[in-house]
């Protein structure tokens, strides 16, 4: 008989074995409710799983060690956000400027990590397999404090500049923030399998590093500690969301070949919606960090053409190419980031963030970094635009733009083989026409015209009446967008007024 | 294809003609000249006759393209949803075919927008 | 085709040290330094040996420690006590 001596150390579980007790075994079998009515929604989408317990977390993350880790980022975010704010970190950005990029970040992209967190939430709940559950569990508070954080950091701005004051409000109204806000609506509205396709692996795994990456490396460079920090804190936690993301497509694929091509359709499908929404972040890049590391065209060859290019070759095992439309997304970079900072700049007196020409320094980097496009096409529009500018007349359309129906961009790309022309697709449904921005929203809406035709379009509600009134002041005010500080170009803009008056400040001590 | 869903799926348009209060909407868009990044959409009474567009709705969108004072209008070439099209002034929207959320496409042959950049 | 996988760390002291690791257990590995970050590609596979690691920072290091460093990965990802592992085509 073996006793087991009291003195005897037993022996620490590995990695292996601590994961394999955290994710097998807890779970029950329900005696008395039946199944289907606990998870309603695992079957229905047409996914088929046969065993839950092949999920496995390739960094077989466990509670203590989830807890242990995230309160230490709390703690060294914490500690930079506390000495940014008492050393006055916003006076050493490299230029006002740049604040318009976090106003598009606290309005567009924080919202989204809210909006996550509520989706993971759910998902969590419903997913049958313990693994898959936990790793959406440990998502969804991660969403959460992503959400917390860069609310809590970017508040510090919010006190010298304007435009921060009421992101998530804002994101219920502004025209151009229903673009982020139909996406994730669209994911969360889906079953928890494509939800999973569309968050996890499209956005995150293929997406995302454009978002967070390259420009949280360009904050660092900008000055600003206080959202590199928060940024990089987040992106850790993304490492595990975007393995999770390509985990729970591996196991899909792995589990029933029938799976295939209902992955294959949402990854076309949120490859293309992941990709429109990244339009915003092209031009973040491009145009609001006044020091520049890397152009998006740059980006998006390095994170999609290699980085997504090895996915997806890692992935035609199963059966799983590249998604549809990733060639018009090629044919495009030479002109996203210019075309929608065009329509920023036209509609400036509606944006709750600054607009500006670019600078001639500027404008030289963008010929370099776009020689196929930048001085043909877009070097006259700016020219144009300062000019008209310095002679008393600004440029501002005068027309709501057409929304496509559903990424809910204005239809401003233009077509990939000719960039001189709009391009617009139509579909007649059910006796009423359609509109996108190209063939891969066409294709999206096709698939589900019964979901998109019920799109809240910013422009055809103002239209309807439904947004304050009839006049752009009434729908700003609707906006809580603050008129006059807010809107229209950084030139004359109270926050110039602040920047200049600490830039004076510093002069005049260097000069004593 | 339908919306794969848990229940019963099917919903109003939410920008059918009935929401606009006895009004239509219709897009404009001026071909060659994207200093107007996209088409421009207008609430317009189906009554409207089309002289009123070119007299009064396409100068307040467009006047303050240089080029624009400049179309010859007997040249202009119209497209109405995709097809070519020749709008008669004295007609109105409705009795043009010009339905709700009709595409206005035009092109002005010379004015090709400025510093040969279609802008 | 020979596809990279790719890590990318911030440039912190502990992301220094293990940035160091990576470098010495991966002879192919490909080191590009941006600001507050330093991307590593390299063909196929990459190793992140926790014995490694502790030599460069000179302390003990559990490898889920990692998450407090790391920004973006490519590649699957097979972790244990020992080694973080990157890889395609497995």
């Amino acid at each position: 008989m073996n006793t087991p001596n009291p003195n005897e150390r037993l022996r620490k579980l590995s990695l292996k074995e601590r994961y394999a007790h955290l994710t097998r075994g807890l779970d029950w079998q329900p005696t008395y409710q039946d199944k289907k009515k606990i998870f309603p929604f695992t079957d229905y989408e047409g996914i088929k799983i046969h065993d839950w317990d092949a999920f496995e977390d390739p960094f077989r993350l466990t509670m203590d060690s989830y807890w242990k880790y995230q309160a230490e980022k709390e703690r060294k975010l914490y500690a930079v956000i506390d000495s940014f704010a008492q050393n006055n970190g916003q006076m050493n950005i490299s230029d006002a400027r740049y604040i318009n990029a976090l106003k598009i970040f606290i309005t567009a992209v924080s919202p989204l990590e809210y909006a996550a967190h509520r989706g993971f939430a759910h998902v969590g709940r419903h997913f049958e397999g313990v693994g898959p559950r936990i790793a959406c569990q440990f998502q969804a508070i991660d969403e959460l404090r992503h959400a917390q954080t860069q609310i809590h950091t970017i508040s510090h701005f919010n006190k010298f500049f304007d435009g921060l004051h009421d992101p998530l409000h804002m994101y219920n109204r502004v025209w151009y923030l229903s673009v982020p806000k139909s996406f994730f609506e669209d994911a969360i509205t889906a079953g928890p399998f494509e939800f999973l396709t569309a968050v996890s692996f499209s956005f995150e795994y293929v997406l995302t590093s454009l978002l967070f990456v390259p420009f949280m490396s360009g904050a660092a460079y900008n000055g600003d500690m206080a959202t590199v920090t928060f940024g990089f804190s987040a992106q850790s936690d993304e490492s595990r969301h975007m393995t999770l993301g390509l985990e729970i497509i591996k196991f899909m694929l792995q589990q029933d070949e029938g799976n295939v091509p209902i992955v294959q359709k949402w990854i076309d499908k949120w490859f293309w919606r992941g990709y429109r929404l990244l339009s915003i972040i092209a031009m973040m890049m491009d145009y609001m960090l006044p020091k520049k590391i890397m152009s998006w065209k740059e980006a998006w060859e390095m994170y999609f053409e290699q980085g997504g290019g090895a996915l997806f070759n890692d992935l035609s095992r199963y059966g799983i190419r590249l998604p549809k439309y990733h060639e018009v997304a090629k044919a495009e970079k030479d002109h996203y980031s210019h075309q929608a900072w065009s329509t920023f700049y036209q509609y400036s007196h509606a944006s709750a963030f600054h607009t500006w020409t670019p600078s001639e320094e500027e404008m030289t980097w963008f010929a370099e970094k776009y020689p196929a496009s930048f001085n043909q096409l877009y070097r006259p529009r700016y020219d144009y635009w300062a000019k008209a500018e310095a002679d008393g007349k600004r440029f501002y359309n005068n027309g709501l733009p057409q929304l496509c129906q559903v990424c809910q961009i204005p239809t401003f790309f233009t077509e990939p083989t000719d960039p001189t022309r709009i391009s617009t697709r139509t579909k007649i449904y059910n006796g009423e026409r359609f509109y996108f921005c190209s063939d891969g929203c066409h294709d999206i809406f096709e698939d589900e015209p019964e979901k998109y035709l019920q799109s809240w379009l910013p422009v055809h509600q103002i239209l309807q009446g439904n947004c304050g009134g009839t006049t752009v002041p009434e729908v700003l005010d609707w906006y809580h967008l603050n008129q006059g500080a807010d809107n229209f170009d950084y030139l004359g803009s109270p926050d110039e007024a602040l920047w200049e008056n600490w830039q004076s400040a510093r002069k005049r001590v260097i000069a004593s | 294809m339908t919306t794969t869903a848990i229940g019963t799926y099917t919903f109003p348009s939410r920008d059918r003609i009935e929401n606009f209060h006895g009004l239509q909407l219709v897009y404009f868009l001026w071909d060659k000249h994207l200093m107007f990044s996209a088409p421009i959409t207008l609430v317009l009474p189906p009554t409207l006759p089309f002289s009123e567009i070119l007299g009064e709705v396409l100068p307040n969108l467009y006047g303050a393209h240089p080029q624009f004072a400049e179309i010859d209008w007997s040249t202009v070439e119209w497209e109405l949803d995709g097809v070519a099209f020749i709008p008669m002034p004295t007609l109105t929207l409705t009795a043009l075919g010009i339905d709700h959320k009709s595409l206005l496409r035009f092109r002005t042959p010379g004015l090709e927008g400025l510093a040969q950049a279609s802008f | 085709m020979t596809s990279n996988v790719s890590i990318t760390l911030q440039n912190t002291d502990d992301g220094r040290g293990i940035v160091a690791a990576i470098i010495a257990d991966n002879p192919e590995a490909v080191v590009s330094t941006y600001p507050a970050m330093t991307k590593i590609d390299c063909p196929s596979r990459l190793i992140m040996n926790k014995t490694s690691i502790e030599q460069q920072l000179g302390r003990e290091f559990d490898l889920h420690e990692l998450n407090l460093t790391m920004v973006s990965i490519s590649g699957n990802v097979d972790e244990d006590d020992d080694r973080l592992l990157l890889m395609w085509n497995v």
